[in-house]
């Protein structure tokens, strides 16, 4: 699989370089990354490799970064990207449950997709909105409150 | 300074150490894994808590600056606490599978686990287990024996100066990889098979091949580059089955290359010469020791008595030792003037008695560390002298100005202050330029040869290095030595040294290029007149010239001609033009003495038994002036024959026989020259007959099949840049190669590496190439 960033994205990702001192550019590799993985889908080696290649840095360097964080996706992920929150807070007021209730209803486990491509679950880090608890972030963008059996039947029933 | 008191012994430290320093100077052993002196500091393993007066809970000593007072405990009961819950943390994953395992006896984890470690395992659950990675032919992986530490991490960051392997994933999933179908390629790669502290990276050819433990250590000295690596051979049942580094900070810290490390599998090899063999009516015949030498000694007294010793000619590797060099010329003078030569790559001699001594690398290799200006000219630095370049990066890293001339773009992998990459053919203007700018700078007048030349802004920049305040140093490498006009390019090096003030300096050919210059093993014809001239008998000793002369396809039309060829070699090569092969030891299997690029002479003694009916050249050389009932050769062991050889020096060659000055010795003036020009280059593991031999250097990246590497620009201008296949055709020959494109290649140049069969038949190693596609 082929992939080479776009002009839009070489430039946004030039704009980040340009917020760092000179010779610092892999200070803007998440930013890359990110980057990357919108005009993309998600993250494939060969993304990686090109934020690496833009940045002028080794590409197990990004790829270091690209598989610690889990926002970023190394693996193809659905339409929807539906992360529940699970750390401690969460976990404490209903988070767990949360995610077994999404579970259920979509008939897939953690990292897997619909077969429709439609949906893909994952299990997130906090989100700093604890006290919101349960969270879910919908394409590491949009965030989720609150998120009972009712506001997890309207949003996924929202999301086509 | 900066007083602390560690388990109650007081010291002063100076500013900026860590408790870990503080302990090592008082001799005291701090546990610790991902701490390593040579590398920056992680402090991820944890291993190394003690407890810290005052300070609520323990402290890592690796990662704790020492303040002034400070009052430390490395074995409380806090402290041990501490460390053994680490111990456990690290051991829950780990798969003590020791019995198993190529570390085992030699594995920091398993010693720090009899200390610090429980008898059993509080924890039953399951284990994680992690896919072994494929890093290449050198490196063997059992991913889940890795504790994270980092160490393989950093060196390829910081001592490699790429990072070829990196941790992906996150704590408990955290991994040890390449990039995605990468392997591991650094010429200095193996280091982190030492610097692991566990058995997660062993060397490959090593593997399930002996426990540790029943191999014996032997000190010797590497025979691969100028340096003089120290190292340590470690033997079973006679047979060298792992080579590692022996510290030495002044010559290689604790590295070695990946060239010293692996090159020994050629000793066990399959093409190992062990008996001697002639070749009678077109036939090789094995034959005993008595035959073969009556048959040299003979063939050579026979040559010398029809056509004089003049006829005569040794040609010997620039690893032979001091002890063969020296017999090998007693042999030749004795003859009654024969020649011997070690440089076969050189095509240019004119400095030959022009120099004020034996060019060498002008100071101390710890000096190079402390240069705050340096120009090497010439050089494929990092494959050339992996450790040179290893030392020099370090030196980049804290603020010493490398610059480069050379006709190779290739990265260096450090941070250079200027690179000028031009055809060969223009070094000498781009030197010629550095020596105007210098003068420009000093404001004198610049010498004739350089009055007229250009000086570039990159010019201007290294020349104003080379000028500023602190050490600094011009170092000429192997593309210099081996131009056509090295005499040429040194006077302008010298006059650039003398306007700068800045040292001159050699990087040096081979293990004893020095060595071999001192005991007058670089005299009568040099080996291209030897080539060129009516060679009626010649004796290569450890020598391949098929592959190592500057002219291979020349080399070997003359020796086909002459009357007798007799081969020196722990191999069996020279099949098709030599008639009499005597297996000799190679650096492994006999004593000497190797006189590295800093005039340092370091005896070695063999590490094993001769294998077969080998025997030492130095000895065979010995039989063989007896024979012929020469003089001088009496000597009862190679120490006696050392001592002849430098008169009495032990340690350091003295300073008056080197000597990098030359006087009336013309400046070169750039040659103009139409077509694509070669660029030569002997590959890292295509350079010596050991290395040659090795399989598992030859399954690197740097062992690829030679190719026709051109830039972009230039392929495209030569109609060549859709070429898949080319015919590259020279003065002398042509061959078949595939057509790379590679953009560290300068304008109006192919570079085709020297040091194959395949490329042999091109002859020079400069000069134009007509590339064709097919
Ligand atoms: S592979 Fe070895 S050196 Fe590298 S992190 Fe793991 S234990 Fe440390
Ligand atoms: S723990 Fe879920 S948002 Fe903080
Ligand atoms: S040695 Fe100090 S934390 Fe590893």
């Amino acid at each position: 699989m082929t992939f080479s960033l776009n002009e839009a994205s070489r430039a946004a990702i030039d704009r980040e370089v340009a917020k760092y001192p000179e010779g610092q550019a892999i200070s803007a590799v998440m930013a890359g990354l990110r980057i990357a993985q919108e005009q993309n889908g998600w993250l494939t080696p060969e993304a990686i490799e090109a934020v690496a290649t833009h940045l002028n840095i080794p590409p197990m360097a990004a790829m270091e970064v690209a598989t610690f964080y889990n926002m970023y996706d190394v693996k193809p992920v659905g339409r929807w990207k539906i992360t529940v929150c699970t750390n401690l807070p969460c976990a404490l007021s209903g988070g767990e449950q949360a995610a077994e209730y999404v579970k259920e209803k979509l008939g897939i486990g953690f990292n897997e997709t619909t077969a429709d491509g439609r949906f893909t679950l994952k299990e997130g880090e906090c989100m700093g909105v604890c006290g919101d608890a349960p969270a879910i972030i919908v394409n590491n963008t949009r965030l989720c409150s609150w998120m009972s059996r009712e506001k997890i039947d309207a949003l996924l029933d929202e999301l086509k | 300074m900066l007083e602390i008191e560690i388990d109650g012994q007081k010291l002063e430290v100076p500013d900026g150490s860590t408790v870990m320093d503080a302990a090592n100077r008082l001799g005291l052993h701090i546990p610790h894994f991902c701490y390593h002196k040579k590398l920056s500091i992680a402090a991820n393993c944890r291993m190394c808590l003690v407890q810290v007066e005052r300070a609520p809970k323990p402290l890592p000593a690796c990662a704790t600056p020492v303040t002034n007072g400070m009052k430390v405990q490395t074995h409380s009961e806090q402290a041990v606490t501490a460390q053994k819950g680490v111990m456990e943390f690290l051991l829950i994953n780990h798969p003590l599978d020791c019995p198993i395992c190529d570390q085992g006896g030699e594995c920091q984890l398993q010693d720090l686990a009899v200390g610090y470690g429980a008898s059993s395992s509080r924890y039953q659950e399951e284990k994680r287990v992690v896919m072994n990675k494929n890093l290449g032919p050198l490196i063997s992986t059992d991913m889940t024996r890795c504790i994270h530490c980092t160490r393989c991490v950093r060196f390829g960051q910081e001592i490699a100066g790429v990072m070829e392997l990196g941790m992906a994933n996150r704590g408990e999933h955290s991994e040890i990889m390449t990039f995605v179908g990468h392997t591991v390629d650094s010429e200095l790669s193996g280091n982190m098979i030492d610097l692991c502290p566990v058995g997660a990276l062993t060397s490959k050819p090593f593997r399930y091949s002996a426990r540790t433990w029943e191999l014996s250590r032997r000190k010797t000295v590497s025979p691969h580059d100028s340096l003089g690596s120290n190292l340590i051979v470690q033997v079973k049942h006679d047979e060298v089955k792992r080579v590692l580094p022996l510290e030495n900070e002044d010559v290689n810290e604790c590295w070695i290359s990946d060239r010293d490390r692996f090159s020994y599998e050629a000793l066990n090899g399959e093409e190992r010469l062990t008996k001697p063999m002639i070749k009678q009516n077109g036939q090789w015949l094995e034959v005993d020791w008595q035959t073969a030498l009556e048959y040299a000694a003979s063939s050579l007294r026979r040559v010398t008595d029809e056509h004089g010793a003049g006829k005569v000619g040794m040609l010997a590797a620039p690893y032979a030792t001091v002890e063969e060099l020296y017999l090998g010329a007693q042999l030749m003078r004795g003859l009654g003037g024969g020649s011997i030569d070690t440089r076969l790559r050189q095509s240019d001699f004119g400095l030959d008695g022009k120099l004020s001594g034996t060019p060498w690398l002008g100071m101390k290799i710890a000096d190079v560390s402390k240069l705050n200006a340096a120009l090497v000219v010439g050089s494929f630095l990092r494959k050339d002298h992996p450790l040179l370049a290893q030392r020099l990066r370090q030196a980049a890293r804290r603020g010493t100005r490398v610059s480069a001339l050379g006709v190779s773009g290739e990265d260096w992998l450090m941070t250079t202050h200027a690179r000028v990459t031009v055809a060969p053919s223009q070094l000498a203007a781009e030197l010629a330029g550095l020596v105007k700018a210098a003068a420009d700078i000093r404001g004198v007048a610049a010498p004739a040869a350089a009055a007229s030349a250009s000086v570039s802004d990159a010019a201007r920049r290294i020349a104003q290095s080379l000028i500023d305040d602190g050490a600094r140093a011009i170092f000429l490498g192997a593309v210099v030595q081996q131009h056509a006009q090295a005499a040429g390019l040194h006077a302008l090096a010298q006059e650039l040294a003398r306007l700068t003030g800045a040292t001159l300096g050699y990087l040096g050919e081979g293990a004893n290029s020095v060595g071999a210059a001192v005991v007058g093993a670089q005299t009568g014809l040099n080996p291209q007149q030897m080539f060129a001239g009516d060679l009626r008998a010649c004796v290569l000793l450890h020598a391949e010239p098929e592959l190592d002369a500057a002219n291979p396809a020349a080399a070997v039309e003359a020796l086909k001609r002459a009357d007798t060829v007799i081969v020196m070699s722990p191999f069996k090569t020279g099949l098709d033009y030599a008639d009499c092969l005597l297996p000799v030891s190679p650096f492994t299997e006999t004593s000497g003495t190797f006189v590295s690029i800093e005039g340092r002479i370091q005896s070695f003694h063999a590490v094993v038994r001769p294998k077969g009916e080998t025997r030492p050249a130095w000895k065979v050389l010995r039989v063989l002036g007896s024979m012929l009932e020469l003089g001088g050769f009496r000597f009862d062991s190679s120490e006696q024959v050392r001592d002849e050889a430098l008169s009495g020096a032990t340690g350091w060659l003295p300073e008056y026989k080197l000597g990098n000055t030359a006087s009336d010795v013309a400046c070169a003036t750039p040659a103009a020259v139409e077509g694509l020009q070669r660029v030569a280059d002997f590959p890292i593991y295509r350079n010596d007959a050991l290395a040659r031999r090795a399989p598992a250097l030859a399954a690197t990246r740097d062992s690829a099949v030679p190719s026709a590497r051109i830039s972009t620009g230039t392929a495209q201008a030569a109609g060549l840049a859709t070429a898949k296949r080319v015919r590259v055709r020279s003065a002398a020959g042509a061959c078949e190669l595939d057509l790379t494109l590679d953009d560290t290649v300068p304008a109006s140049c192919v570079r085709v590496s020297a040091g194959w069969p395949q490329t042999a038949p091109l002859g020079a190693l400069s000069g134009t190439l007509n590339v064709e596609a097919v």
